[in-house]
This record gives C-alpha cells, structure tokens and sequence, in this order.
C-alpha cells in the first residue's frame, strides 16, 4: 500500500478524523494563549491550571457519582472547566494583590491541584487509574460529544485572543501604562487567565493534562527564535501547534505510541533542531552604527577608527 | 479660566504600609508647563501614578478633564511617558505593536481604522520610522525612549504626562523631549515633567511643584537650585553620565536618515 493510500485510509477512520480535527483546533489555539502567557512570564500557568482541573476531574466524578449521571465520567469535562477558570482567576487575583509572587501561587495550584484531585477521586469511589486517561490524554477515544466540546471552546478561545489582541497586547506588555490609558486591566487579564483555562481542558483530551502546558508554550519557543514581533510570533507559534499536533497524532496511527507524548516530544525535537539551525539561518548583520545621525561625543586620542563607533556610547 | 485639566484634592498614597504621599493638592490649568521637582523618594513619581490610575489613592479625589479616573475617564486624552520600557519578556514586540498600544483605552479595546498608519506618523515624528519592524529590545535606550515618545504622541494628548525624560538617555532623545512639549505646549496642551533638575526644559517650565516627603512644600515659580548645584559645570554624583547642557553640544537634529 502506498503511502498516499494509507494517508487516505487514516482520514477515512472516524476515529482517527475525529482525532485529527481535534488536534488541529487545539494545535492552532493553545499557542495563540502561551503568547500571551509567555509575554507576561506565566509559561508555567498552563500546567499549573492542569494540575487544578485534576480536582476539577475528579469533583465532576464525584458530583456525577452523587447524582447516578451514567457514564459516572460524564461531569469531568464541565467539572475540569469549572474549577480551572475558578482556579485560573484565583492565581490572577493573588499575582494582582502582590502579597505572593506569581511563582510561589503557581507553586500553590500545582501541590494543592493534584492532592486535590488524587484525594476526590478515591473519595468518588474512583482509582488513580481513572485519573489516567486525563493525566496523559486519550485522543484516540474522543467521542462526538467530545469533539464538539473541543471545537466549541477552541472557538471562543480563538476569538477572544485574535479579536481582542492589541488590548491583551497592552496588558500583558505593560500593564502601567494600561493603567495610565484606563484599560479594563482587571477584566483583561481576568480574560487572559480564562481562555487559558478554556484552553488547558480543551486539550485535555488530546495531550493530557501534564503535558497541556507544552503545547501552548513551545510552539511559543519556536515561534520566538525567528519571529521579529508579537503578531508574527503568535502565527508562527501557530501554525507550528497544528503541524507537530498533526503530524504527531499521525505517527501514533501506524507505531503504538501515546499520542500527548509524541506530539510533546516532536514539539520539542522542532524546537532543538530550529534553535541549532537558527544562527545559519540568520542573515549576519554587519557591525554598523545605531545612531549615524549622531556625531560622535568623545574623541579618543590616537583612535584611528574613531569615527562612527564612539556613538555606541551614547 | 477653563476647568482644571488635573484636579487632584487630598490626595493619600499608601504603598506597603508606607504612607508616600500626604495631603497633596494639585491644580493644572489648561496650557501650563508644570516641572514636578523633588529629591528621589519624595513621592513625584507616585504622585504621577497617582494622578494617572496606575497606583491607587487611599484617600482624596483626582479628577482628569473633570472626569473621575477609570475606564470610563479621560484617559484617552492623556499621553503619559514612563522612564523606561518594562523588562522585555520573550517575546519581542516591534516598536510599530508598542505604539498602536497607544490607540487603545477604555473604550476602544480594538485598534481604530488607519491604527498603522497613525502609529507610523507617531514613529516619523521622533526619527524613528525606519526601525518600525525592529524589536523594540535590539534598539538602543535612547530609541526606546523615543518610541515611548510616539506612544504617548499617537493619541494626540491634550495631557503630557513625562517621568523624568533626561535621566539617562542621549542628548538627541533628550531634544526629541523638548521639541515635543515645545510643540505641544504651542499647540495648546498641557505637561506635566517629573525633573530632577531643570536642565534642557528650564526655558519651557512656567510652574514648578516641589515635593518633599510626600508633601507639596513650594508651587510657583520654578526654583533656584541650591548653590552647589547651581553652576554649569559643577559635579553631579548621578548613577549615569551627565547630559551636556544643550546648545553647546553637537547636532541636536533628529531628522530620519533614510
């Protein structure tokens, strides 16, 4: 069979279709949320809201068993959803108030998340096990239901951070001077905080939860070693989450590998390879003189190549 | 003479438990170029914060253009200055994305029609059009300054609002400075100018606010510095190299070279 056949026969599953469309939505939108995240120094905001939606997981099991739902996993998803933005807009509030440093309250969700959660779920009458599926994804298993949660939500995060980008721009840039020009900075960042979480149990099912905030932050990684603005460094990072998201999830329909997982593993290859292939890409840049309109404001006695370099001084 | 551009009554700032700023009244009129003075640590940069929304007050009134602060204030008619860029993340920002930040304000969160060539115009007028593309973090201290400048100009202020525009930075960004509140002032605006000494803006300063601990101590004509400080040429202990006085230093243009 060749390859064009069995690149035919992989779209034609429905399972691997439904897969497949999964991982381009969550590909093209975690990444446009981790620039952001990236730009305000909370890379590790997507893994920590991670870690809170496991409780989140675990409480929708346990709202699920009390109410006899079947399946009793049925609530997880609005659960993770819940709890994440809850948790999400907490972290925000706490950063906001300056009494703890962003690090140590990401600190705080990732113990207080996954204790929570491991503890909820024997509560639930549950095992680790059930925990898994959530922990490392399981693409492979997403449902209608499921797939419409995913590009729903995708939706709504794609629109809130294209259609609102100069302003979350501005926040996460320079918050004083979002102050100063009387921007919503609260709400904005509040938004930040909640797309994030939208995005995190978007992609729970592709990637996992442990391995959510990678797909929103390394494309970021990639994107950032070329790109020379904000604007070009969110398509870049972009486009690279659908790819690695695509071609990684494809690899896991010919090898039995775990889909998260490769996709986070290609994701990082890509980053390694572009960041030892960059300095050739480069064009050199001449030594040349930041400011030729300015004349030179020292004169360095016996300096022969004087002219034009004393300006980087100034 | 028209309502107050600043009307600031009692106003308290409480930063950490510290009290900075005590009791501070501040009225500016219309067309005045004010000179905020004051030993480091007086609370002139908190009182800018203040005036401006960015620190809150925890007691009195500030009023811009007779409208409380908040997203629902004035804040698109003032164009505020900070001393520096924030600390560049990782990822980079072309000075033209740090500019059309400038457009934005409580009520248009999304860039207006003709947003880029608005910023660009902003770019042009302090020398800076070429580096439009350029990451606002490969460009120098004084050109990052001046895309601060073009940040604050593309709105087209009624209200300047410059913290402490000399410290540190070359002489033709220095001009840029005072060319721009030169040509603002003309035009009918208002400045506000954090100084630590008068410097290149004396001819421009028609009020001075001197600030110690926290508290107004003197509001009107700008003040003769103490004597050791007086002379052109004494030695100023600062953290960074000390401007020349401007006129006797060289080209001072600041036209784009292409």
């Amino acid at each position: 069979m060749s390859l064009v056949d069995q690149l035919v026969a992989m779209v034609s599953s429905p399972l691997m279709l439904r897969a497949l469309i999964a991982a381009v939505v969550v590909g093209a939108a975690a990444p446009v949320v981790g620039t952001f995240l990236v730009q305000r120094r909370l890379a590790l905001m997507g893994d920590g809201i991670g870690h809170v939606a496991l409780t989140g997981v675990a409480l929708g099991w346990l709202v699920g068993n009390a109410a006899s739902v079947v399946p009793q996993d049925s609530l997880a998803l609005p659960g993770a959803v819940v709890t994440a933005i809850a948790g999400s807009i907490a972290i925000e509030l706490v950063r906001e108030r300056g009494r703890t440093s962003g690090d140590l309250a990401l600190a705080l969700m990732f113990y207080g998340g996954i204790a929570g959660g491991v503890l909820l779920i024997k509560v639930a009458g549950g095992t680790n096990a059930n925990l898994i599926s959530y922990l490392f994804g399981s693409i492979s298993t997403v449902s209608n239901a499921d797939l419409a949660w995913t590009v729903g939500l995708a939706v709504v995060v794609l629109a809130v951070g294209l259609g609102l980008r100069a302003a979350l721009f501005s926040v996460s840039h320079d918050e004083e001077f979002a102050r100063a020009s009387g921007l919503p900075v609260r709400v904005l960042n509040i938004l930040v905080a909640t797309i994030a979480a939208l995005t995190v149990t978007v992609a729970m099912r592709v990637v996992g939860l442990l391995l959510v905030s990678a797909l929103m932050i390394v494309p970021v990684a990639i994107a950032q070693l070329f790109a020379r603005s904000f604007g070009r460094t969110m398509a870049v990072a972009s486009a690279t989450g659908i790819a690695v998201s695509v071609v990684g999830l494809s690899f896991t329909y010919w090898y039995d590998y775990p889909p998260g997982a490769t996709i986070v593993v290609l994701a990082v290859l890509v980053y390694a390879a572009a960041s030892v292939t960059r300095p050739l890409l480069r064009r050199g840049t001449p030594v040349h003189d930041p400011h030729p309109d300015v004349l030179d404001d020292l004169e360095l006695n016996g300096a022969e190549g004087a002219t034009g370099r004393g300006a980087d001084s100034c | 003479m028209s309502s107050p551009v600043i009307d600031a009554r009692g106003v308290d700032v409480t930063l950490g438990g510290h009290p900075i700023l005590r009791g501070v009244d501040l009225r500016v009129h219309p067309g005045e170029v004010v000179a905020l003075l004051g030993a480091n640590g007086s609370g002139k940069s908190t009182l800018v914060r203040a005036l401006l929304g960015i620190v809150p007050v925890s007691a009195g009134d500030v009023r811009l253009f007779g409208a409380p602060l908040g997203s629902r204030g004035a804040h698109d008619r003032v164009g505020y200055v900070p001393q520096r860029l924030p600390a560049g993340a990782g990822v980079p920002a072309s000075a033209l994305e740090v500019v059309l930040a400038g457009l934005l304000h409580g009520r248009r969160l999304r860039l207006p029609r003709g947003a880029h060539a608005r910023a660009l115009a902003a770019l042009d007028e302090v020398g800076l059009a070429d580096r439009a593309r350029r990451p606002v973090h490969e460009l120098s201290g004084g050109q990052q300054q001046r895309v601060l400048i073009a940040r604050a100009l593309v709105r087209d202020p009624d209200l300047l609002v410059l913290d402490e525009p000399t410290s540190g930075i070359d002489l033709p960004t220095q001009q840029t400075f005072v060319d721009t509140v030169e040509r603002l002032r003309t035009g009918g605006a208002t400045v506000v100018v954090i100084l630590h000494e008068l410097g290149a803006f004396a001819p421009l300063i028609g009020r001075a606010v001197v600030l110690r601990h926290g508290r107004v101590v003197h509001d009107g004509a700008p003040p003769r510095p103490r004597d050791e400080h007086a002379g052109a040429h004494h030695d100023h202990l600062h953290a960074h190299p000390d401007p020349e006085p401007p006129g006797t230093g060289p080209s001072l243009s600041v036209e784009v070279t292409p």
